[in-house]
């Protein structure tokens, strides 16, 4: 997006200097651009086409060039260990595995696309309860002083346990696996967001609360006019570091309970010494992780004044 | 009806760490109906300790104030306050934040389409309807402080109560602000209570000049009329000698008086 604005001013003159190195760095990505780019640049009006492709270029290049340096270095540990599977082989395992995502093989084979949805749903599920009493109990930390000095040394007490410290509890009261990977991910993605509303409800500037004194607004107003979207960026950073701390978690407590989910799989794949498998998961996980985080970043952005 | 607003043997003490601070001790003052009135002192000197009494955010340790023959016991729509750094909402926009106002004023009593008429007409009186629909962060410094001016303008407040409300803006959007605010009061003949440091924002504007001592335990030093006449215009008064006379009170109760060790 901002490439293609950029092009209008800045990058206007790097067609020439910017466009052949990059051009054989990459050249599956950018095989149109370069040769195209320099009677693209002398057009005297419209869309400068050339100059917009090295601007796309040069935005995406070292992330290209990280990402191509990483499978290299990927490729070379496979070639000196013969256990670990190298980005071919692992590509073409990932390719077979994703051309049936949704099959059906009994309780303990299933495919890729149906452990990923479980494993959103626990996160869903456990998340979403977190932050039905999350958020609530921030608001009310952060209004009420004596609350707020009474929970205080339970939050820093609780907040820097280890998630699956939490496990055994979870199993002992609920008596199921399910419901305590549910529990893990619950209690550890709840302090985020009670931490950082209670700190957004803290930080809201005097002034507005004087405008609310000023006008005697009724309690209700206050919140919805002034409170709510006074915290909300605040809050939503808390959302987004629960659901980091969500997923973060699942995997090893689903490694834990077992059932249908990408943590169980891994763990699976690894007792059936199906390595390939549990680097997929890896990426899986990984890219599953960065959608859940740009789409909040995405929302924080539209509530950013 | 000459006693408006009315301050009897005020005193207010903060607690802080080390003890109790006094900021205002003994203060008497009382303000007509209609009157312009401004406060000035170094800073510190409680000024704004003063008019946040007035507004009803603080609470006097001693002493009683008295708006329209009634007591003053908390914040309310009858005093319209500016604040200094314009206090509008960012996420509504111009309109809602004078809405949010005239809402709570006169909503209930008279349907939606008037209390949009108020907002559109106070809006109109601070020269910013065409800016209407735009949030805070898209206007200037001068626009905003505008629109909460009509904020508090909207409310029909009985006093209007204004902390330095010019203090961060530019010399030259300050004085059409200035000049703005004149005509307004003159249509509205409200009645206001003005924090300033600024001398000749003080004497082009007001009634009279309230200058405080300087705090802690700071009081009323002296009062000073201003008897120019009304309409007043920058430019004549800039060669008029009596202008110049007060101008000149004003600095000396300031720089001579009420001298200020180096801060």
């Amino acid at each position: 997006m901002s490439a293609v604005i950029l092009s209008h001013d800045k990058f206007q003159e790097s067609p020439p200097g910017g466009g052949p190195p990059p051009a054989g760095a990459e050249p599956a990505e950018t095989s149109s651009a370069p040769p195209s780019a320099p009677p693209e640049a002398k057009r005297p009006s419209g869309w400068n086409w050339g100059a917009g492709a090295a601007a796309v270029l040069q935005a995406t290049l070292p992330a290209l060039l990280g990402l191509g340096l990483f499978i290299a270095v990927w490729a070379l540990v496979a070639q000196q260990s013969p256990n670990l599977p190298g980005p071919v082989k692992t590509w073409a395992s990932a390719v077979e595995i994703f051309s049936d995502p949704f099959y059906q093989k009994g309780p303990n084979d299933q495919g890729i696309g149906w452990n990923i949805l479980s494993s959103l749903q626990r996160v869903g599920i456990g998340f979403g309860m977190a932050a039905l009493v999350g958020i609530p109990l921030g608001f009310m930390i952060g209004r009420f002083r004596f609350l707020s000095d009474m929970t205080a040394p339970i939050i820093s007490l609780l907040r820097p346990v280890s998630p699956l410290a939490w496990l055994p509890i979870g199993l002992l009261v609920f008596k199921a696996a399910n419901p305590a990977a549910i529990w893990v991910i619950f209690i550890s993605s709840i302090w985020p967001m009670i931490v950082n509303t209670a700190m957004g409800v803290r930080q809201i500037p005097e002034d507005y609360l004087n405008v609310a004194r000023v006008l005697k607004l009724p309690e209700w107003t206050v919140f919805t006019k002034i409170l709510f979207p006074a915290v909300l960026p605040f809050m939503l950073t808390g959302v987004r570091l629960s659901i980091g701390v969500a997923w973060l978690v699942i995997v090893a407590a689903e490694m834990l309970t077992g059932g249908v989910g990408i943590g169980f799989w891994v763990w699976d794949e690894w007792n059936n010494l199906n390595v390939e498998h549990i680097i997929i998961a890896i990426f899986v996980v990984g890219i599953v992780g960065l959608l859940l985080e740009q789409a909040l970043v995405l929302l924080a952005k539209r509530f950013n004044y | 009806m000459d006693k408006y607003l009315q301050l009897e043997h005020l005193h207010m003490a903060f607690r802080t760490k080390h003890g109790a601070f006094t900021a205002l001790q003994d203060v008497n003052l009382s303000v007509a109906q209609g009157e312009f009135v401004s406060l000035i002192g170094h800073s510190g000197c409680g000024k704004s300790t003063l008019l946040n009494l007035l507004a009803g955010l603080l609470t006097p340790t001693n002493g009683v104030l008295i708006c329209a023959q009634r007591e003053i016991s908390g914040p309310g729509p009858d005093r319209g306050v500016v604040f200094q750094n314009h206090s509008l909402l960012p996420w509504l926009t111009c309109f809602e934040n004078v809405y949010l106002a005239v809402e709570r004023v006169f909503g209930g009593k008279e349907p939606k389409t008037r209390l949009k008429e108020r907002t559109q007409e106070a809006l109109a009186l601070v020269d910013l309807s065409h800016a209407q629909h735009k949030r805070p962060h898209e206007i200037s410094g001068g626009m905003k402080q505008r629109v909460g001016i009509a904020r508090a303008l909207a409310m029909q407040p009985k006093v209007l109560l204004m902390d330095e409300p010019f203090g961060a803006l530019d010399a030259l959007t300050r004085a059409h602000l200035q000049d703005e605010l004149m005509k307004i009061v003159a249509a509205t003949r409200s009645t206001v209570l003005m924090v300033t440091h600024d001398v000749d924002e003080a004497v082009l504007l007001s009634d009279r000049i309230v200058m405080m001592t300087n705090g802690p335990a700071a009081t009323i030093g002296d009062i000073l009329t201003v008897d120019l006449p009304r309409p007043r215009a920058r430019l004549a008064l800039a060669e008029d000698r009596r202008y110049h006379q007060l101008r000149a009170a004003v600095l000396e109760f300031l720089y001579q008086k009420q001298m200020r060790p180096a801060a």
